[in-house]
């Protein structure tokens, strides 16, 4: 249990971060942020890095920026950040300090980092679930320059993303939602902090009484997070009642395609996002 | 490649000299180089909290931080809490409510709980379960650690 040898680095900007990663990605150099699973999988052995680039030094990448209708979040921004008041107004505020409280145990969210989280991707991660939801923006950085991924194409499997080697995520921006924007986020594990075997963020808008702009994600069920969209057009259109909710949750529930695992059947997973999507949409109201 | 480098770590406000390599945890330099045992360890892959330390002040696992990342930093451990003679008013708690038995959770358990209570006094009942399921006992089944913590924030705010 004690992680194999590898160079430490500390560069103290993100340009020499991302020269550094440039260099040194060809001996698997990876980037440090908050460590709450890059280090465990180091512990195991399961990743042996060949250099660390610690960007807890770099004062710029700690800052949640908010301009006219997105926030941006920089790559050293713990998770604690989005709990209790934040910087960030409106629904998606409001929306983030109710995921974040899901993510693991308080000490953990002390150190670990919503861009970390991305770049990590595991299927069961929260933020990448909301990241899908919400349409949000990776930039990523090399010594080839900045470019940025839409979450649609940048979730590409379980733990696999549009990230190169030599890519640093230094940022993920998220639209702000309208004002009068509804949300409901909903997710199983067995004991409280552990790993979701699924979980649905729902968010919708009423016009006229009825369901506009509706975005329903599941997460932890398939390889990555993904919006879902037989599930929104049941919705949109309808007004926010029990009775479309069922038709939207059991759609959601066909349209996936679960992974099975030694506790999880398809099946089980299939039934798990109906409820969650149910319930999910529920509490949005 | 030279393997080890010199760093300085504070704890409990004494500053360790230590030369090591960066691949060492905090714990594990805590322990071994600092000499500070009281610090637990447990997984050694952040589930169990056996090794919670607080670092500026917040709860962290010390075997999920390299040790050469804790520079310039406030590290406090179980052995921090006491004045003197004198018990930290968790640690008394956890002997009045008998919130421990074979103790190897405690350490981890004393500075979680001090941590948040620092931070927060007012914190939810709710919340505070939440936050004390963060570490593993396998022994006292909760209720007596919960009934310790309880009792110390209730004092802090009756204190106020």
């Amino acid at each position: 249990m004690k992680p194999a040898k590898f160079s430490y680095h500390a560069p103290g900007s993100v340009d020499d971060a991302v020269a550094l990663l440039g260099q040194l990605a060809s001996e698997d150099g990876r980037i440090l942020a908050g460590g709450q699973s890059l280090v465990p999988t180091m512990a195991f052995r399961v990743a042996q890095p060949g250099h660390l680039i610690d960007i807890n030094g770099i004062p710029s990448l700690g800052t949640i920026s908010v301009a006219k209708d997105r926030v941006r979040i920089g790559a050293c921004v713990r998770h604690a950040a989005f709990e209790g008041k934040t910087a960030i107004p409106g629904p998606t505020g409001a929306l983030l300090g109710k995921v974040v409280r899901n993510i693991a145990h308080y000490p953990i969210r002390v150190r670990g980092t919503f861009c970390g989280s991305l770049a990590h991707a595991d299927p069961s991660s929260e933020w990448c679930c909301t990241v899908a939801a919400l349409d949000g923006q990776m930039i990523a950085r090399s010594p080839r320059g900045e470019r940025v991924i839409d979450a649609t194409n940048y979730f590409q499997g379980v733990m696999s993303t549009a990230l190169e080697a030599d890519e640093m995520l230094t940022a993920v921006e998220l639209p702000l939602l309208p004002a009068d924007t509804r949300c409901g986020f909903q997710e199983f594990s067995r004991r409280p902090g552990d790993f979701a075997i699924a979980m649905v963020l729902a968010t919708y808008r009423l016009e006229n009484g009825r369901i506009a702009d509706p975005r329903i994600a599941v997460g932890g069920a398939e390889v990555a997070p993904r919006r879902i969209a037989e599930a929104e057009a049941a919705l949109a259109g309808q007004p926010a009642e029990p009775a479309a909710f069922a038709r939207a949750a059991q759609a959601a529930s066909e349209a996936i395609e679960p992974m099975e695992d030694n506790f999880n059947t398809a099946a089980y997973r299939r039934a798990l996002v109906m409820t969650l999507a149910q319930r999910a949409l529920e509490k949005a109201r | 490649m030279s393997d080890k480098i010199e760093i300085t770590l504070t704890v409990n406000g004494v500053d360790h000299r230590v030369r090591v390599e960066p691949r060492k945890t905090l714990v594990d330099v805590i322990r071994d180089d600092c000499g500070q045992t009281g610090t637990h360890i447990g997984c050694e892959h952040g589930v169990c909290g056996a090794c919670t330390i607080l670092l500026d002040g917040e709860p962290v696992r010390s075997c999920l931080m390299f040790a050469v990342q804790a520079q310039g930093l406030q590290i406090r451990t179980v052995e921090g809490l006491q004045n003197g003679e004198t018990l930290h008013p968790m640690q008394q708690a956890f002997m009045s409510h008998h919130a421990l038995q074979c103790g190897f959770c405690t350490p981890g358990f004393l500075m979680l709980a001090v941590g948040v209570l620092e931070k927060r006094p007012d914190i939810g009942d709710e919340e505070l379960l939440e936050v004390l399921s963060s570490n593993l006992c396998r022994c006292t089944g909760y209720q007596n650690i919960i009934k310790a913590v309880r009792s110390v924030a209730a004092d802090m705010r009756a204190a106020r």
